[in-house]
């Protein structure tokens, strides 16, 4: 789907976005002029090789990174260059991030990991707790509420981390190879969890270099060298 | 909304610190020790000084001691045998201070000389004090036994005499000896009442009682004992002519002494030729004692301020390692949507807590320490309010000052590199 004319169901939408930084005294174009635009409920697999570009491209959609030039346009809003406080405001309210990782707080609880969010966003401590539980139950770890990271498996940590990106209730998940740390089982576990909160609505960014998980997604885009390689990427 | 986001801050901060209990109190231990030797220092010197200032106070801030003192070049001539010296003060001075001087309350006159005294089979050296009922007012004495000296006793010249508590005990002298008689010198008195002394030494001013005093009406030393004195010095006897010894004036407003204190000097150099007399306010040495105090306080508080910089730069130091062991958790927090300012407070909390904390126990301990010098070795000490505040308000600041820094460093981590970090 190539950027045509403003259309209301491109709700994000990169404009020619590129992002380039010296690393060693070499200027690195990490997007090279993306343009690309995504609906509304879309699922999409983001793939490449490693240096492509997608996991700057995830940073920039997740409005962690700014663009050196270009537009990002977030519900109509560009987003692209706002200051970090906005920025920050903004991934509180609608953005919800998976990481390969997990990125869990390792000395918090199972619970305090997935109130993160509600604190960040001044809720009361009996609101952020009934609102972790009934998390914790959706993703299957109402039992370990009071367990620390360390005491869970990979596969349950990734669920910690789910519970904690739904928090916020947000409108766009970011998940960076979500299955990189796991097995293959515990993987379509979290992907079948990705799928469901795809059906619920989530615009669901997915990075993986994964052909077989990518198969997942709805659409798919291929990087290369910081550009979109359309001929590989697919969108149905 | 507010205060209950600040107490969950507080609360996560605690939390946090006790997941780390030994780092934790090894970094807060700079500030305690530093607390705790401020608040130990402050409360030793704060015992000593109170002590010298309370002596001072016993004097009367609002009063004027003028005491007659021997002038040095009579000296000279005191091996002549029949050489009487006449010097200090007159009838005539204290008339003219109770007379001149708009803001004086009252004026005490002193007459004392030392007599033999005797009470049934015990003999005692007392310091016989001629004076007038406004001594007791002056400085106010418990009375043991008995009363004190009335106006009527100077009107009817009667020969009445208080014993102090001391001389009392010496002279075998109880409740049941009031009204008995007792002889002075050659006379008899009638012992009235027994009062407690305020003895002791202020700085350079002696204390007006002594504990082997007895008072008696000044008309009645004037003419029971004259006003020569002879006094026996390494085999010869001088003779010497002073009137009063000494006069207590007591000012109406404390702000009045000074001013008062200088007409009175004017005044007597007018009629004195030769410097014989004295005059001392207490209220200068009191003040004089308190500026020492302050000098003292500085002395101190500079020691402090830099035990207190010492710990302070410690826990910076254990901080900012906290923020690079951190860097992940950091970046976790900024991508969940926390702004720079919340992870500024949150380290900045965390900070103030150790310190505070530390000035807590270090308060504890500061407290402990004098209670012990108190009771093992008698010395005084005072633990005030302020000196409960100020270490308690300057290991908060500590807190506040050398956390902004490793805090700035936290919040300053680029999320994307920390979320990298591993």
């Amino acid at each position: 789907m190539k950027p045509s004319e403003a259309d209301l169901s491109e709700w994000i939408r990169l404009d020619q976005a590129r992002k380039s930084y010296r690393m060693g005294g070499q200027q690195v174009h990490a997007l090279a002029g993306v343009s690309v635009s995504f609906s509304r409920g879309d699922f999409w697999a983001i793939m490449g090789p490693s240096g492509s570009g997608k996991s700057t491209l995830m940073n920039v959609l997740g409005c962690l990174d700014r663009l050196t030039s270009g537009k990002y346009l977030l519900d109509g809003r560009d987003v692209s260059r706002l200051s970090d406080d906005v920025r920050s405001e903004i991934r509180l309210r609608r953005i919800g991030f998976i990481f390969q990782s997990f990125h869990l707080i390792p000395q918090l609880t199972v619970q305090r990991n997935i109130e993160l969010p509600l604190h960040y966003l001044g809720w009361d401590e009996e609101k952020s707790s009934v609102r972790a539980r009934e998390l914790a139950e959706r993703v299957g770890l109402s039992e370990r509420l009071h367990h620390r990271p360390a005491e869970l498996s990979g596969g349950q940590m990734q669920r910690v981390a789910i519970a904690r990106a739904l928090a916020n209730d947000p409108q766009i998940i970011v998940a960076d190879e979500p299955t990189g740390n796991l097995d293959t089982t515990t993987g379509a576990q979290i992907l079948e969890l990705l799928a469901q909160l795809h059906r619920q609505g989530k615009t669901i960014l997915m990075v993986t270099h994964e052909p077989d998980i990518a198969k997942h997604a709805e659409k798919r885009l291929y990087m290369v060298d910081g550009k979109i390689d359309w001929d590989r990427s697919m969108a149905p | 909304m507010k205060r209950t986001r600040i107490v969950r801050n507080v609360s996560l901060g605690v939390e946090n610190l006790l997941l780390h209990k030994l780092r934790s109190f090894l970094t807060m231990l700079g500030v305690v020790f530093g607390v705790g030797s401020v608040v130990a220092m402050l409360s030793v010197g704060e015992g000593a000084s109170q002590e010298a200032l309370e002596q001072i106070r016993k004097l009367g801030s609002n009063n004027i001691l003028i005491s007659s003192i021997k002038p040095t070049e009579e000296n000279a001539n005191s091996t002549n045998p029949s050489f009487m010296s006449i010097y200090g003060l007159t009838y005539a001075d204290q008339n003219r201070i109770d007379t001149g001087f708009r803001d004086i309350r009252r004026s005490v006159p002193v007459k004392a000389m030392r007599k033999d005294s005797r009470l049934g089979g015990r003999s005692l050296e007392l310091r016989v004090v001629g004076t007038t009922s406004a001594w007791f007012d002056v400085v106010p004495r418990q009375v043991v036994a008995g009363r004190v000296l009335l106006p009527r006793d100077q009107t009817h010249r009667s020969p009445v005499a208080v014993l102090t508590e001391f001389g009392a005990r010496k002279l075998l002298a109880t409740e049941g000896t009031i009204g008995q008689s007792f002889r002075i010198g050659g006379d008899t008195f009638e012992i009235v009442g027994i009062v407690r002394s305020e003895s002791g030494q202020a700085g350079s001013i002696q204390v007006p009682d002594q504990e082997v005093d007895v008072y008696i009406p000044i008309e009645v030393a004037q003419s029971y004992f004259g006003d020569v004195f002879t006094k026996r010095s390494s085999g010869t006897f001088i003779r010497e002519r002073v009137e009063l010894h000494q006069i207590i004036v007591e000012v109406d407003r404390t702000e009045a002494v000074e001013a008062v204190a200088s007409g009175i000097g004017t005044m007597l150099k007018r009629f004195h030729k030769k410097a014989d007399y004295i005059i001392s306010i207490p209220l200068a040495l009191l003040q004089e004692a308190e500026a020492t105090k302050r000098r003292f306080n500085i002395v101190l508080g500079s020691i402090a301020g830099i035990s207190l910089l010492v710990g302070g730069i410690g826990i910076m130091n254990i901080m900012l390692a906290s923020v690079t062991e951190r860097t992940r958790e950091i970046g976790i927090r900024r991508a969940i949507g926390a702004k720079k300012m919340q992870i500024l407070v949150q380290f900045l909390i965390e900070t103030v807590v150790l310190s505070t904390v530390g000035g807590l126990i270090g308060l504890g301990i500061g407290v402990l320490i004098p209670f012990l010098i108190t009771y093992f070795s008698g010395m005084p000490t005072v633990i005030t309010l302020s000196g409960i505040l100020l270490p308690i308000s300057i290991s908060l600041t500590i807190g506040l000052i050398f956390g902004i820094y490793p805090a700035t460093r936290a919040a300053g981590v680029d999320p994307i590199v920390a979320l990298r970090h591993e």
